[in-house]
């Protein structure tokens, strides 16, 4: 008897659900982040971004006589609950575009409900399963792990080196760099003779170090992982008194690994977004005002240092807004239509030509090749060595 | 109603099958009354997800209920069969109703396995011991990424049954329904078999079950066996309805998840798995307009449970409300 109370109460508690979205006259973007759980670092950023931008946008009147309502929701990581609010920004909160997805394995878990529902969506995440094969309605706009693994190539080429040995971590980020750098080497005339790996939590990589020093014929190394594993390995790489050049990932472009690596770090260089050298780059630089205002802003309002994660969040934010502004309405498949078609934006990841079958539009040069000098960064030219 | 702390164990045994099941014929009543109330399919969702984590609560609490056993890696068997699922019809060409089945047993296997030598030991070894095997398959699951796709993880194919491709939410709601309602008659069963009397006895005294001749080791392997092989169904269907799965699954927070429901909804209750499973399944969707304050609400209201309704939920209501009767 007692349990079929209990039943009424768990279903009055269900009925409570029921009372959530209410209409209005606003145009509803949907976001689902991981602003909690492991992947944090990137949701926070991204959900600023998206908030104070979303009130600026409004303060000045909205987009196409409408103002914009953003609707949070946090999946904490986890893609069984993204599952469950694209869901709810599907059929409940009716949502005309959705800018959203920290990891690529939410991304990949809710891409088929926005795809059903014909809804754009802009992905924040990073693999390049999210955008090949093309899908109708999925954009993204951070760069992937190939197009460092073709930065650092690029860079090899031009100082006449093709023989290079990678180390890698056996973590997700490491690991999927590797993959991806193996399989773009032999396209970009680079071979990998030698590779050796370690796990998390590593503390002393010179044994593989010493493996790769021992190789002959190697002519540059490339690490790629994210986290404290790279410090440890710079430091180890000059604790050997290895000379050949090394090259870090992107994963690492933080000044955190200048300060744990130390004077190793001398004239390491690793791939990285503009935004993270805005005050560095050069006057005519056209991303440059672009990532200076974004870096202000994000500084100014959130008192915390600015990442690349939140930019991704502004570029996906500003794409859609500038589709809206070009369709003239919120039509969601003009909206569409013209993310697609968009051309020449410039963003804090790079210039965004988009196409109906490049749904990510980045080159190369949205990477920047930075080389650590005096514990700081500097830009090597794109020309000379 | 499906209550047993030892003084009521005398008055559950006298019940008659048909009232046993009782609770378990309200819950299928609703589960079919209720869609009429669900203004869209995102309900469908968020009940189907209450009905599959049920599923392995039920599982969970006939370990933790009635062998007094504690795994804090029972999302491990979800990940089991989960994965299970995913891999079987993607990579070998075993359709997934096969695959579900291999999962089942494959759990069913670690589980023997891993609880043998385990539980023959006193005390919370294996709550220590699933503690590592949760952990170690969800590396397993990150680095065989060849089979499961990586952190990233993978598709999980639309399951085909008799030429019938099973998708849709509301179809998902109905399998996760009568799933549950069968679990739980189950569950039900076994409580009052010889098995769960065993069990009970073990609980309450292992040396007096043991001096009544019950082969206490061989009961508790029993139960954790039977335990994984509910959480191995839940994770399969977890894995076919959300068509896309991640180690996560099979993460540690998961499996505090399970324990959190079992523990909330009432240990050794029923119905209790349900509640548990309905209060943390619904409350992150209820508590949204939270923001950041979301996570803390939601501890809190763990807490306050814990506190207030010290045997969780459904007994320490049951308990009230009968205290009043009387």
């Amino acid at each position: 008897m007692m349990q079929k109370y209990m039943k009424i109460a768990a279903a009055s508690i269900f009925a409570a659900c029921l009372a959530v979205g209410s209409a209005s006259a606003q145009v509803k973007i949907g976001a689902i982040l991981s602003v909690t759980g492991p992947a944090s670092f990137l949701g926070d950023p991204e959900k600023k971004t998206l908030e104070m931008y979303v009130a600026d946008i409004n303060a000045k009147g909205g987009v196409n006589g409408k103002k914009l309502e953003l609707v949070v929701y946090d999946d904490g990581g986890k893609p069984n609950e993204a599952l469950t609010f694209a869901k709810r920004l599907v059929d409940e909160d009716k949502i005309t575009a959705m800018v959203g997805g920290s990891t690529t394995g939410v991304t990949l878990a809710i891409i088929p409900i926005f795809e059903e529902a014909q809804i754009p969506f802009i992905s924040l995440a990073g693999a390049i399963q999210i955008i090949q094969p093309v899908r109708k309605w999925v954009f993204k706009t951070p760069h992937t792990d190939t197009m460092a693994c073709e930065k650092i190539f690029a860079d090899l080429k031009r100082r006449n080196l093709t023989k290079v040995a990678l180390i890698s971590g056996t973590a997700a980020f490491g690991k999927s760099m590797r993959d991806q750098c193996v399989a773009v080497a032999p396209k970009a005339g680079i071979t990998v003779v030698h590779e050796e790996s370690y796990g998390p939590g590593d503390t002393d990589m010179t044994p593989q170090l010493t493996n790769i020093k021992g190789k002959a014929g190697v002519q540059a190394v490339i690490n790629t992982d994210f986290g404290q594993g790279p410090a440890i390995v710079t430091r180890n790489y000059q604790q050997l008194g290895i000379k050949l050049p090394f090259y870090q990932s992107h994963g690492v472009a933080s000044k955190q690994y200048i300060n744990l690596a130390g004077p190793a770090a001398e004239g390491v260089r690793l791939p990285a977004a503009a935004l993270l050298v805005a005050d560095k780059l050069s006057a005519n630089d056209k991303q440059k005002p672009v990532v200076e205002a974004y870096k202000k802003t994000y500084e100014q309002k959130s008192g915390q240092p600015v990442s690349t994660f939140g930019g991704h969040a502004y570029d996906g934010l500003m794409i859609l807004v500038e589709a809206a502004k070009r369709a003239g309405s919120w039509d969601k498949a003009k909206v569409r239509d013209e993310i697609e078609k968009t051309k020449g934006f410039v963003g804090t990841g790079g210039i965004v030509n988009m196409s109906p079958t490049d749904h990510l539009g980045l080159d190369l040069t949205a990477f920047r090749m930075l080389e650590i000098k005096k514990g700081d960064w500097t830009l090597v030219s794109d020309s000379g060595s | 109603m499906l209550r047993h702390t030892a003084d009521r164990i005398p008055a559950v045994l006298r019940r008659p099958f048909v009232q046993r099941l009782s609770a378990i014929a309200v819950i299928a009543v609703i589960a079919i009354v209720i869609p009429a109330f669900f203004p869209s399919t995102y309900y469908y969702r968020v009940a189907a997800l209450v009905f599959v984590f049920a599923i392995a609560a039920i599982g969970l609490n006939l370990l933790m209920g009635f062998a007094g056993q504690v795994s804090l890696g029972h999302a491990g068997f979800m990940g089991i069969g989960a994965y299970a699922v995913a891999i079987g019809p993607t990579h070998f060409n075993i359709p997934s109703w096969l695959s579900f089945l291999i999962g089942a047993a494959l759990s069913a296997f670690v589980a023997f396995i891993v609880g043998r030598p385990i539980l023959r030991l006193k005390g919370h070894y294996l709550a220590v011991a699933t503690l590592g095997f949760g952990l170690l398959l969800a590396i397993v699951f990150v680095n065989e990424a060849r089979l499961t796709g990586g952190p990233d993880g993978m598709l999980v194919p639309r399951p085909v049954l008799f030429g019938w491709s099973v998708r849709g939410t509301e179809t998902w709601y109905w399998i996760a329904a009568i799933s549950f309602v069968f679990g739980a008659a189950l569950a039900a069963n076994l409580i009052d078999s010889p098995t769960g009397r065993a069990l009970r006895a073990i609980h309450d005294s292992e040396v007096a079950a043991r001096v009544l001749g019950v082969d206490v080791a061989k009961q508790k392997l029993v139960i954790f066996i039977i335990s994984a092989v509910y959480a191995s169904v839940a994770g399969s269907y977890l894995a076919a309805f959300n068509g896309h799965i991640t180690p996560d699954v099979s993460g540690f927070l998961r499996s505090i998840e399970l324990v959190a429901m079992v523990v909330l909804g009432g240990i050794g209750s029923i119905a209790g798995s349900l509640v548990g499973a309905a209060l943390l399944v619904m409350l992150p969707q209820v508590l949204t307009f939270l923001h950041d304050y979301e996570q803390m609400v939601l501890g809190l209201v763990v807490m306050g449970v814990m506190i207030f309704l010290r045997a969780g939920i459904v007994p320490s209501i049951a308990a009230a409300l009968s205290r009043r009767r009387a």
